[in-house]
């Protein structure tokens, strides 16, 4: 959970002409503020229940993030926040994380973290900027299918708020057909386990049939992890 | 009442009774108040941009004082979607209109609730930097 850490960084900075904006993608009400009241974050906290960011912003899982220059221009796309998918080095039979793992996901957090650090000191003159071109070549686009997908998504969170639940069923279904790379549509409609995961079988069969790809794209930025994704050892 | 979902946010529309389960019918006032768009003799426009109506296919755009804004809608390749009883609708945003927004690299702006129900605005937060990022509880 990444709250902790940008409450730490936000601590660090906020004098410094910045702030970080955390948007929880949660379609149900009540979800997010357990995890809210424990971290106790000073800045924003927003809520889309109907993940607009993912729609305008072109996103398919948690965490990603956009890095907005004072001026509003986007000087780093949407991208994977500095996470690393240990969850997939874990332990098929005991479930047991994976020690070297669980470190480089620890050492990436923080490489993310100081090179927000190093943006928030150096402005565009920082590394961790992306000119123009370099923005655009980051840039992922929807494609039609995509659009229709986050429509459908919408019109199904909306009927489930007037307690047409069954009717928005067949609404998710098209979005999740319709974008299947969308980690967010997909995990947003498997009810919690008992961890308070969205996790059932057919997440962990897509995860497994991934294979040597990438659960989404890691970011591009020096000092991150790169190569195959890593596995249970 | 018909509820919309658009862009803006959600409103509520009277819509004209039609036959036609593709087509939302409204007043030329209420889609220039819900949409944007207004009727002109040019066709519907928001702005500097008029959407001709369809020459040959007027009747299914245009009717007795009335606009079918789905047509136009679909016309843009905007996505056009509604519920079984026709009575929530949704008018999305093309591929297009996404992708040519992002490569203008101006953020798109966006008005979400905090867990008190008081919206922010992205760009409320300009003149700083924002480090925007999604999580879940999920």
């Amino acid at each position: 959970m990444d709250l902790p850490v940008w409450q730490t960084l936000y601590e660090r900075l906020k004098d410094d002409n910045f702030t970080i904006i955390a948007v929880a993608m949660d379609s149900r009400d009540g979800d997010p503020l357990p995890w809210v009241e424990q971290a106790a974050p000073t800045y924003p906290v927003l809520v889309d229940r109907d993940h607009r960011l993912a729609d305008l912003y072109n996103m398919v899982n948690v965490p990603q993030a956009v890095w907005i220059d004072e001026q509003g221009t986007i000087v780093r796309p949407a991208e994977n926040a500095g996470a690393y998918e240990a969850f997939r080095a874990r332990d098929p039979k005991t479930g047991a994380p994976s020690e070297s793992a669980t470190a480089t996901l620890k050492d990436a957090k923080q490489t993310y973290t100081e090179a927000i650090a190093d943006w928030v000191a150096k402005g565009a003159a920082s590394e961790h900027v992306f000119d123009r071109d370099q923005a655009l070549a980051h840039l992922g686009r929807p494609s039609d299918d995509t659009a229709l997908a986050h429509a459908h998504f919408r019109l199904a969170q909306h009927l489930i708020r007037l307690g047409r639940g069954e009717e928005a069923d067949a609404h998710l279904a098209e979005a999740k057909r319709l974008h299947p790379e969308s980690w967010n549509i997909l995990r947003q409609a498997i009810p919690p386990n008992d961890m308070g995961l969205a996790v059932d079988p057919d997440f962990i069969a897509r995860v497994q049939a991934l294979g040597r790809k990438h659960y989404y794209p890691p970011v591009d930025m020096k000092g991150m992890p790169s190569g195959d994704p890593p596995t249970a050892e | 009442m018909t509820t919309v979902l658009t862009e803006q946010g959600p409103a509520e529309i009277e819509a004209r009774p039609t036959p036609d389960t593709d087509a939302l019918w409204l007043d030329p006032a209420e889609a220039e108040r819900v949409f944007g768009w207004a009727l002109k003799p040019e066709g519907l426009c928001r702005g500097e941009v008029c959407i001709p109506v369809p020459a040959g296919s007027e009747a299914d755009y245009v009717r007795d004082g009335a606009v079918n804004i789905a047509a136009f809608f679909r016309r843009l390749g905007k996505p056009v979607l509604a519920s079984r009883d026709r009575d929530v609708w949704l008018f999305g945003e093309s591929a297009g209109d996404r992708a040519a927004q992002l490569e203008s690299l101006e953020a798109p702006d966006f008005t979400l609730p905090d867990l008190h129900g008081k919206p922010h605005s992205l760009s409320d937060y300009r003149g700083s930097k924002v480090f925007l990022t999604t999580w879940a509880s999920w």
